[in-house]
């Protein structure tokens, strides 16, 4: 067959975003490819939701939790059997584990966290390098063609008239060198940086770790993840996870909002690609004015909680 | 795999010692400004510095300590061209104990060739665990260790935080999304390093020193059974590279009326971000 297939990730008996993400730019390039869409999970619940996003069928692998070698087990034999010419994974930590390990099962190339997919003569797309620095075009001859998607760069768009994928059932057999012991989830309900829409970061200029309260409830009141500098993840005010830049995460959210950050080459390497950028700091110099859209030249400890009620007030209305 | 010899006779069986290979990548500073080369798909490298990729430092400093704490090689490895030498002289002054250079032109491999590059060089090798760091700074792929993994049949776990090594197997924090999973794997394994799983140390002056006494050994991709076909541009192609349009910076106003600056920026993510 030529068409897409794509890996599908569920939570709570749900398709992840990134993967309905997917499944969007997936059936584009179905299209162009002149085949069909289909998916890949291991819970055949989310049928209806792949069927709405255009896959005709959903290959379905009886497992439990993500395995890095059941699922390149699994994945790999799927595309082995469908033949299709492109398949994408969602970016996410499960999503770029399994891509490299399936690409070397397969012999074919891979492209990371790319933010533009055509299919032509194979499959060409765009990827930003040194940490958002630069963008490479890039082309992969092999059949499939692997990419995973970067979050947020390609719209979730159902399909007209998509109806439930038909479930086809497969086995993955074999004996696993790794086994997960332990899952530690903190901070339960707090959103992360990777997928969140909104991001309220805050620097060094918070001066102290309880300052963060201050980030914490601007980001509950908008609905938006906490950022952090690496400066303050190394004063030890906040947790690595937090981290925005290039040795922390790299995001593009519709919206980021940096206060008391004063835009250092490697902070913004990490968030430059974001839709819209308000910075706040209250020096006038400070680089991150020059990559923001609206920047405010004042003192965070007054506009913070001014704009947290703000915010308040406008979602109540 | 594991090297019996060389372990002291009062010692019992958990004090074995321990080989660790690290396959580090030299990269352009963090703090470069990066410039397009004439044929449009490369970097320009004149006047460009070059380290040792910021995460390759901790899967070296993690391997360091194994092997202070229980003895046993550290041999770093990378595939790239001449003035990649440098890279590994830095590794040797920090504490490894072995180097080889693979010489080739990295920067038209495909991140499959490259891995078959590392999984030829590092099979001869003796190896517990095979370290990389998360992702190669600039290329920013991480795909070259599970790749590695892939191709010499081992277990991997990705974006560790934290390592503890036991008799056979490993056990190994791995960050993923708002969370941390505890993976146990059999060794022979491949780790790849995240900030946050050690401080790297420096070089000291005697680290220095000694590491100029220690010979780097080299190869070509032949040497390796490998041709130029299975690894350059072989799969995947770069056809263009382009910096991102300049971005001006937006409005800048005075905040010293911290309302009137809330009003302003809510009225921006209602109208332009259409985000409330
Ligand atoms: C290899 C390497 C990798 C790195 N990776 C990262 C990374 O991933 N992410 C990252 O963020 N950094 C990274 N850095 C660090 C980076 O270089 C900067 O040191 C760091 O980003 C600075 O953090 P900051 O903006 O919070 O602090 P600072 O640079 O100290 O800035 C604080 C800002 O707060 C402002 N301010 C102070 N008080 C107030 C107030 N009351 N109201 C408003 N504004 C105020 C100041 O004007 C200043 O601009 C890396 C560095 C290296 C060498
Ligand atoms: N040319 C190379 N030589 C040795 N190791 C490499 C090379 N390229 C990548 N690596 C290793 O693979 C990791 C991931 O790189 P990448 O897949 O390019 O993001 C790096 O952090 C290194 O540990």
């Amino acid at each position: 067959m030529a068409g897409v297939l794509v890996f599908c990730e569920v939570k709570e008996g749900k398709l992840k975003k990134v993967s309905r993400e997917a499944l969007s730019i997936g059936r584009q390039l179905a299209e162009q490819s002149g085949g069909d869409l289909v998916a890949f999970a291991n819970d055949a619940a989310v049928a209806a939701d792949a069927g709405k996003y255009g896959a005709k069928k959903l290959y379905v692998a009886k497992l439990d939790a993500y395995l890095t070698e059941s699922f390149t087990a699994a994945l790999a034999q799927v595309a082995k059997d469908v033949q299709p010419s492109v398949l994408l994974l969602g970016g996410t930590s499960n999503g770029r584990d399994l891509a490299p390990r399936v690409a070397a099962r397969l012999d074919v190339g891979v492209a990371s966290d790319v933010d533009q997919l055509r299919f032509g003569n194979g499959l060409t797309g765009r990827r930003p390098v040194y940490s958002g620095k630069a963008f490479a075009t890039f082309e992969i001859a092999s059949t499939p063609a692997i990419a995973t998607t970067r979050p947020n760069a390609f719209p979730a768009e159902e399909a007209a008239g998509g109806t439930d994928a038909e479930v086809v059932e497969v086995t993955a057999a074999g004996e696993w060198k790794a086994r997960v012991v332990e899952t530690k989830t903190p901070e339960a309900g707090e959103l992360t940086i990777a997928e969140a829409d909104i991001i309220v970061s805050g620097g060094r200029g918070l001066k102290e770790a309880t300052n963060f309260s201050l980030i914490r409830d601007l980001a509950h009141a908008i609905g938006g993840a906490v950022g952090a500098s690496r400066a303050t993840v190394d004063a030890g005010w906040i947790d690595h996870q937090h981290q925005v830049g290039q040795t922390g995460r790299v995001v593009s959210p519709n919206l980021y909002i940096a206060a008391g950050v004063s835009g250092a080459i490697q902070h913004l390497a990490g968030m430059s690609s974001s839709k819209h950028i308000v910075a706040i700091n209250k020096d006038p110099e400070a680089p991150i004015f020059r990559i923001a859209d609206l920047g405010i030249v004042g003192d965070l400890f007054q506009i913070l909680p001014a704009l947290t009620e703000e915010v308040k007030k406008a979602k109540a209305h | 795999m594991r090297a019996l010899s060389g372990a002291p006779a009062d010692n019992c069986l958990e004090d074995l010692p321990l080989n660790s290979v690290v396959c580090i990548s030299q990269v352009p500073d963090t703090e470069s400004r990066i410039k397009i080369a004439a044929d449009g798909r490369h970097i320009d490298e004149t006047g460009l510095k070059f380290i040792v990729s910021p995460y390759d430092e901790f899967a070296l400093e993690e391997a360091i300590r194994l092997k202070e704490a229980k003895g046993g090689d550290v041999t770093v490895v990378t595939f790239g061209p001449e003035r990649a030498a440098q890279a590994l002289r830095e590794c040797l002054a920090r504490g490894a104990t072995k180097a080889l250079h693979v010489k080739g032109d990295s920067n038209d491999a495909d991140s499959l060739g490259i891995a078959k590059v590392l999984a030829a060089a590092v099979k001869p090798l003796p190896h517990d665990v095979i370290l990389f760091g998360k992702q190669g700074v600039g290329t920013d792929n991480s795909l070259v260790g599970p790749m590695v993994a892939e191709l010499l049949g081992y277990p991997q776990v990705n974006v560790v935080t934290h390592l503890e090594v036991g008799e056979g197997k490993l056990t190994a924090h791995r960050e993923i999304e708002g969370a941390e999973e505890v993976i146990e794997a059999s060794m022979p394994a491949v780790i790849t390093a995240q900030k946050g799983l050690n401080e790297p140390r420096y070089a000291s002056l005697k680290g220095i020193m000694a590491a100029k006494k220690i010979a780097i050994d080299t190869k070509s991709i032949a040497d390796l059974g490998l041709s130029d076909g299975d690894v350059l541009n072989a799969r995947v192609r770069i056809t263009k590279l382009e910096l991102p349009p300049e971005k001006t910076g937006g409005r800048k106003v005075d905040g010293a009326d911290a309302a009137a600056a809330a009003r302003e920026i809510v009225k921006y993510i209602r109208e332009e971000a259409k985000a409330l």
